[in-house]
């Protein structure tokens, strides 16, 4: 064994802390790197990426059964321009009625024999595909959100019994549902059925390539047969809006984490370095070159790192796995979440920053003189921080806390470094509760409403995705349209006297153009004294009487308006003229929702009456049992309540795991940071901490002289990283919201209470006692004899 | 008859495998007795000097010191008895470089809990009685080695100790200023102070102490200092 192999061995030995500190904080950043890096390799277009994997249609096209042979259809796949195609495969309309007999919105069944082929390769979600009669596969999507506990229910289609064997997702969103070409053939019966041929072109990467293969496949087949196409531009468009969400997100999360994994791990190896400069003079005094003094210590610190980049990378990519599950169920995807290129990426990268660290801190005190090295005293070059020793020394405070706080400022480098680490531990604390906090409030918004009233149907399963289809919009699926009460005074009264109602909504939907925005928007009238509760304004105020209108700032884009200004619609093809009283929070319609007060829009269509309302019930009313006393009650009026329940979003889901996963993370790599900060110092002053002893200080003295050395820290760290999250999750918040066209209301901005920012301002202080804890021990429990003779 | 202030009854101290550094000493010594511990260099005397200030503990035997029993102390009982009983001389002074003189001087009493204020009147006091008042706003660094371990013996009797433990205190001087010091430990003495010197100087031992202990291999040691220091 060479002699430079034996000090590199006896080196990462004798300091064991420091090399586990280094190797834990290798393995934690490269994790938090791996994690963050494969969900932003997933999810820089995850619609792309499903689409990718799936071999998505760039034309979905329908075809009208009696006016094309399947043979045609099969020989348009040479139509020019025409990479790929699936089918001809049956299609119909069907209705279907779940076990209890609730319909759900009429889907669009397609006949195919297997999930595979050459476009369109469908993701099973849940389940299996339908292999015989009497079975069918559940599209997931957008629309229709399924449970897995729906796979093995027997359903209706047409009143005939069928079996729910899976949930599959097709990127392309080709079909509703899914059953055997024969069974499908079954259902329709002598009923109008129509082919659909899906396409890939060899180029569709715009709205004119695919119209220029739309138009050649057309022409492949007989006039008049094509009687309807989707390309699948417009299915991106629609899937992206929830996707690009996550961007920001991971970005913000992402470069947090990088950046504290150089500030930390350089720290670490700065400090490792720093504390062996005597043993550097030693080695160069017995004949060692400065360059195999530099060479011994980064290989010192290569070893714990390298050991620990491999178990990140392994950590890291089995975290990213469940995660990426969630999101694939959300996308679509199929991704495993092991990035080969992200794991190389980041591996490489801890690895040379490692290195680099190392090289700058060891090069320097290889070039040492043998001499000055040796000289080098563990102790602080005195003169740095006296001025906050003789100010400290001045608190009214025990003696052994003056002491500790005055010791960052021996070490100004480095205070400022850890100072860095606590800051962006406390930041990922502050942005963390803050986005979890907006996410919750756009949430809470949906969950405003207990119970919805209708006249028409009761709430069937495939209509009310997680959180219920909510006030805001029909829900996913788009259910039929309710009718409108016929009484809505009598409907109200039941609703007001149900003891427990706190407030209620009446809504009706309807069709409405404005002027400056092309085709049809949806527009809902609002009643009750409850409706100004279910919306977030934005910037003006709320409807105070007809003729007014508030809207989402899509709309107000769309249209080149402001809050203000006067806008004419049309309703029911009568022309209305309304002004802009407000901006607010609502998605719905893609934010392009028209919301105005009843009256507004009898101008248009005098018989409007809400079809809907959406009641909160009070605080402490048992949902379930309300919701029963009402159906009982509303039943002589012909109306029926049904609970709405209050699954959290699956977005907010994800992004709340993710980002309790990465701040956790984060907040343990600062506490590391912060333990080895003070294992540092501890170690450099052992023999001062000796002297302490000797004369009097008791292990609890100690402990406290050793935490109190970063009560400055952590208070610094603290409020800077308070104050970076707050920026952080405004940022973030607002660029996720501005992705999509969004401003958002001050009530989802601010996410912190004046308590709340103090309690987080002293995250960095409990990061940083936490990581001191351990050490403080260490030195309450050194002996005086050993530290006294300890140079 | 005067109750012994230090007791070591057949004391041992042993680490590792190694043979005992102090092996089976038994000693005692008076209130007001300045003993000057002998011993050439591995015999034993700074091992039984950390015994009697509470810094280690023997392997056996009992060490009692103004009637604590020092060995069968804690952590924490053991700072608190330090800092109430014992002043502490060092060769190298050990003081806090990055403290001035007078904060130097003022922390055992600050430990013990005595007000800054009271701290401070008390650290004025002895450097001025010491001679090295002037310095009191300076740090370590700037002090000759003379004036240092005044300082440093200030700070030993911040507390008002029942004994000052020195070890090796001219160690580290020049000629004058281990003079100095030497006249100083003499005068200290005189005053009523118990003192026990740990060195491996004759002429020290001779002109501080009343009596001399000679420990050799662990043991005390009979033969004249010359012959045992040899």
């Amino acid at each position: 064994m060479s002699a430079l192999t034996r000090v590199v061995r006896s080196g990462v030995g004798r300091k064991r802390v420091q090399t586990v500190v280094i190797g834990l904080v290798v393995a934690i950043a490269v994790t938090s790197a791996v994690l963050g890096g494969s969900l932003m390799a997933a999810s820089q277009g995850p619609f792309d990426r499903a689409f990718g994997q799936q071999r998505g249609a760039h034309l979905t096209a329908q075809f009208d059964a009696g006016a094309v042979t399947e043979a045609q259809l099969a020989a348009s796949a040479g139509a020019a321009g025409v990479a790929a195609s699936a089918g001809p495969f049956t299609s119909a309309q069907v209705e279907l009625t779940d076990e209890i007999g609730h319909p759900v919105p009429p889907v669009t069944v397609v006949g195919r024999a297997d999930a595979g082929g050459a476009v369109d390769r469908v993701v099973m979600v849940e389940g299996r595909w339908a292999t015989g009669p009497g079975e069918i596969v559940l599209a997931s999507g957008d629309r229709l959100r399924f449970g897995p506990e729906v796979v093995g229910r027997q359903w209706k289609v047409n009143g005939a019994p069928v079996t729910v064997v899976g949930i599959a997702r097709s990127a392309s969103d080709t079909a509703g549902a899914w059953a055997t070409p024969a069974q499908l053939a079954s259902w329709a019966g002598d009923g109008p059925r129509t082919y659909q041929m899906l396409y890939r072109f060899s180029a569709a990467d715009s709205a004119e390539e695919v119209g220029t293969g739309k138009t050649a496949v057309e022409a492949s087949v007989p006039a008049g047969a094509l009687t309807g196409a989707v390309s699948w531009l417009d299915v991106r468009r629609e899937a992206i809006s929830d996707t690009i969400l996550l961007v920001p997100f991971l970005i913000a999360f992402g470069l947090l984490g990088v950046v504290m994994a150089v500030l930390i791990i350089g720290n670490v190896i700065a400090g490792a370095v720093s504390t062996s400069t005597r043993r550097i003079g030693i080695l160069k005094a017995l004949g060692f070159t400065p360059a195999q003094v530099t060479r011994a210590y980064v290989a010192q610190a290569l070893i714990p790192a390298t050991v620990g980049a491999v178990l990140g990378v392994v950590a890291g990519n089995l975290l990213t796995v469940p995660i990426l599950a969630q999101t694939n169920q959300l996308y679509g995807t199929s991704d495993n979440g092991v990035s080969l290129g992200v794991d190389a990426l980041v591996f490489g990268g801890a690895l040379a920053v490692v290195a680099l660290t190392a090289l700058a801190a060891a090069a320097r005190a290889g070039r040492l003189r043998s001499v000055d090295a040796l000289a080098v005293g563990r102790t602080p070059r005195p003169g740095r921080g006296r001025w906050a020793t003789r100010l400290t020394s001045r608190l009214p405070l025990p003696r052994p806390v003056t002491l500790g706080l005055a010791h960052p400022f021996a070490r100004p480098v480095r205070a400022v470094s850890i100072i860095a680490a606590i800051a962006f531990g406390a930041a990922a604390v502050t942005f963390a509760i803050g986005l979890g906090t907006s996410l919750n409030r756009v949430q809470e918004v949906e969950d405003i409403a207990d119970v919805q009233v209708n006249a028409l149907h009761e709430r069937g399963p495939g209509e009310a995705g997680p959180g219920g289809p909510g006030p805001n919009g029909p829900g996913p699926g788009g259910p039929r349209e309710p009718e409108p009460f016929n009484d809505p005074a009598a409907i109200e009264k039941v609703i007001a006297a149900q003891a427990g109602t706190a407030g209620y909504m009446g809504v009706a939907r309807g069709e409405i153009t404005a002027a400056g925005i092309t085709g049809e928007l949806e527009s809902v009238a609002v009643t009750g004294p409850d409706s100004a509760r279910y919306y977030r304004m934005v910037s003006g105020q709320w409807l105070t009487g007809p003729g007014q209108i508030i809207v989402s700032t899509p709309f107000l884009t769309a249209a080149g308006k402001q809050v203000g200004d006067s806008i004419a619609l049309t309703s029911n093809g009568v022309r209305l003229t309304a002004t802009i009283v407000g901006e607010v929070f609502n998605t719905d319609n893609d934010g392009l929702q028209v919301v105005t007060d009843m009256a507004t829009l009898r101008a248009a269509e005098p018989e409007l009456a809400p079809s809907m309302y959406y009641v909160s019930v009070r605080s402490g009313t048992d949902v379930e049992g309300y919701t029963q006393a009402l159906k009982t009650a509303l039943e002589p009026a012909g109306a029926a309540a049904d609970s709405l329940s209050r699954e959290p979003d699956e977005m907010v889901v994800v992004v709340n795991v993710l980002t309790g996963l990465l701040s956790l993370m984060l907040i343990v790599v600062a506490g590391l940071g912060v333990m080895n900060t003070v294992v540092l110092e501890t170690r450099e002053r052992v023999h001062d901490l000796g002297v302490h002893k000797a004369l009097g200080m008791t292990p609890r003295q100690t402990t406290a002289m050793v935490i109190a050395s970063v009560v400055v820290t952590g208070l610094i760290g603290g409020a800077a990283g308070t104050a970076f999250g707050v920026l952080l999750q405004r940022t973030v918040i607002t660029e996720m919201a501005g992705s999509v066209g969004f401003r958002l209301p001050s009530s989802v901005l601010d996410a912190y209470g004046s308590g709340e920012l103090l309690l987080l301002g002293l995250a960095g202080l409990v990061i940083a006692v936490a990581g001191a804890l351990l050490p403080a021990g260490w030195a309450a429990k050194t002996r005086v004899a050993v530290a006294l003779r300890t140079e | 008859m005067t109750a012994p202030l230090i007791e070591l009854h057949e004391v041992t101290r042993r680490y590792d495998e190694g043979p005992p550094a102090l092996n089976e000493v038994s000693l005692s010594i008076a209130p007001g007795e300045a003993v000057a511990i002998l011993g050439p260099s591995g015999s034993g005397k700074s091992t039984m000097l950390n015994l009697v200030a509470g810094l280690d503990r023997p392997s056996a035997g009992t060490v009692t010191v103004d009637g604590v029993r020092v060995d069968r102390l804690g952590e924490a009982a053991s700072a608190r008895y330090r800092r109430a009983r014992i002043g502490l001389v060092f060769q190298f002074f050990n003081l806090l470089d990055d403290l001035t003189v007078a904060d130097n001087v003022m922390l055992p009493a600050q430990l013990a809990g005595m007000g800054r204020g009271a701290a401070e009147r008390r650290a004025a006091e002895l450097l001025g009685r010491l001679g090295v008042d002037r310095h009191a706003a300076a740090y370590p660094g700037r002090l000759s080695g003379g004036e240092r371990q005044r300082v440093a013996v200030a700070r030993a009797l911040m507390n008002k100790p029942a004994l000052l433990l020195a070890d090796e205190p001219t160690g580290a001087l020049d000629t004058a200023s281990g003079e100095d010091v030497m006249r100083l430990l003499t005068e200290l003495h005189a005053d009523g102070q118990t003192v026990v010197l740990v060195t491996h100087d004759l002429e020290l031992a001779e002109r501080c102490a009343t009596r001399t202990v000679q420990l050799r291999d662990g043991r005390v040691a009979t033969g004249t200092a010359m012959e045992l220091l040899r």
